[in-house]
């Protein structure tokens, strides 16, 4: 393993855990969302990187296909707060 | 010159990965919603495009679905925080202040509910 | 803008949009696929083109170079930010003074009010919270100023000025 993904894996596992803790501590359900959000959005990210680490490069498209899923399932859960859905 | 690219990609992949550590670090750390949003939006938008451009820089063949990608978030990621926002103060999260600056609290009295709206 | 643009420009560029997204999807060369967008794009142009409000008409080439120069503010504005944001989670005691500062906007065009508000949510410190007709409310992670037109100067002008120039 190359040390670039060494460290972008270190990094990566970290932000994960840390959007995890809020998770599951955040006092108000906004809170969650928004770790939820954070965290689809690294996972986008990390998708991109496995792509290249297994050199497939149908996993781009996955991670395309999660990112816009991520998107429209905040923004969902952003009207449902909102009391408009 | 296909090696330089590959050493500014690996560049942009440690640079990414650093910034998506610090928005998920802002997210733990800051004190209430409003500024946890702040942290989270910028660092990871920038994080996982300058990730997502590595991987690009890296695999040229794959640079037109990563530039794709990394303008998707780009718009996407803060429409996204944007509706959060909105729906958080809708739902009577009061941010955190020190000293009580709040343009917004007289505009969202007098707004029609969105239930009224539809 | 001037004028309503003809139809056949609408068309046009409901068209390259159109195209444009579906190469995205498919980025192959082929004939056959690119002659299937083509067939799609411009059936779905036909049905779609009135919604297209200025045509081609933002394709003059001295706007395009507008949009070169308001990328490149905007790329080192998201850097800034970034570099802002990470001081200031790291330090340990957490330097913020948060508050919602609201300022008007000069911008007609919805479209470029969005720019405008995606740009903001992206920049140093700040997340458009709501945008009602021509005011923003923009929650400032460190507010300098509450008064509405300094707000604007050191939020929104920069963006704005070349938003301005591109938009009318």
């Amino acid at each position: 393993m190359e040390w670039y993904y060494l460290i972008a894996i270190v990094f990566i596992s970290l932000a994960l855990l840390l959007g995890f803790i809020r998770l599951i501590k955040g006092p108000t359900a906004a809170d969650r969302v928004v770790a939820l959000d954070t965290m689809s959005i690294i996972i986008t990210a990390a998708l991109a990187l496995m792509a290249l680490y297994f050199d497939r490069y149908i996993y781009v498209d996955v991670a395309l296909i999660y990112g816009v899923l991520g998107f429209i399932g905040v923004i969902v859960v952003a009207r449902y707060l909102e009391r408009a859905l | 010159m296909m090696e330089y690219l590959k050493y500014i990609g690996q560049g942009l992949i440690v640079f990414g990965s650093l910034f998506l550590f610090l928005g998920a670090l802002g997210i733990f750390r800051m004190p209430d919603f409003y500024n946890r949003l702040q942290a989270g939006t910028k660092a990871s938008t920038l994080g996982a495009m300058s990730l997502i451009l590595g991987v690009g820089f890296i695999q040229p063949e794959w640079m037109i679905k990563s530039l794709i990608i990394v303008v998707f978030i780009a718009v996407a990621n803060p429409l996204s925080s944007h509706a959060l926002g909105r729906s958080a103060y809708k739902n009577n999260l009061k941010p955190f202040m020190k000293k009580k600056m709040d343009a917004y609290e007289k505009v969202a009295e007098i707004l029609p509910k969105e239930e009224d709206r539809l | 803008m001037s004028g309503k643009p003809s139809a056949i420009s609408q068309w046009v560029y409901a068209f390259l949009l159109f195209f444009v997204v579906w190469y995205a999807f498919t980025t192959s060369l082929e004939w056959a696929e690119l002659i299937t967008g083509a067939i799609v794009a411009a059936i779905l142009a036909f049905f779609t083109y009135k919604m297209s409000k200025g045509g081609m008409t933002i394709y003059s080439p001295l706007k395009l170079i507008y949009l070169v120069q308001y990328f490149f503010v905007f790329l080192f504005a998201l850097i800034k930010a970034n570099l802002d944001v990470a001081k200031r989670v790291i330090s340990p005691s957490l330097p913020i003074n948060p508050g919602i500062v609201e300022f008007k906007t000069q911008l007609t065009s919805e479209f470029a009010k969005m720019v405008l508000a995606n740009s903001i949510t992206l920049t140093p410190g700040t997340v458009t919270i709501d945008v009602i007709d021509d005011m923003f409310y923009v929650h400032w992670i460190d507010v300098e100023t509450e008064d509405p037109e300094q707000a604007y100067m050191k939020v929104a002008e920069p963006f704005e000025k070349i938003l301005l120039k591109i938009y009318g």
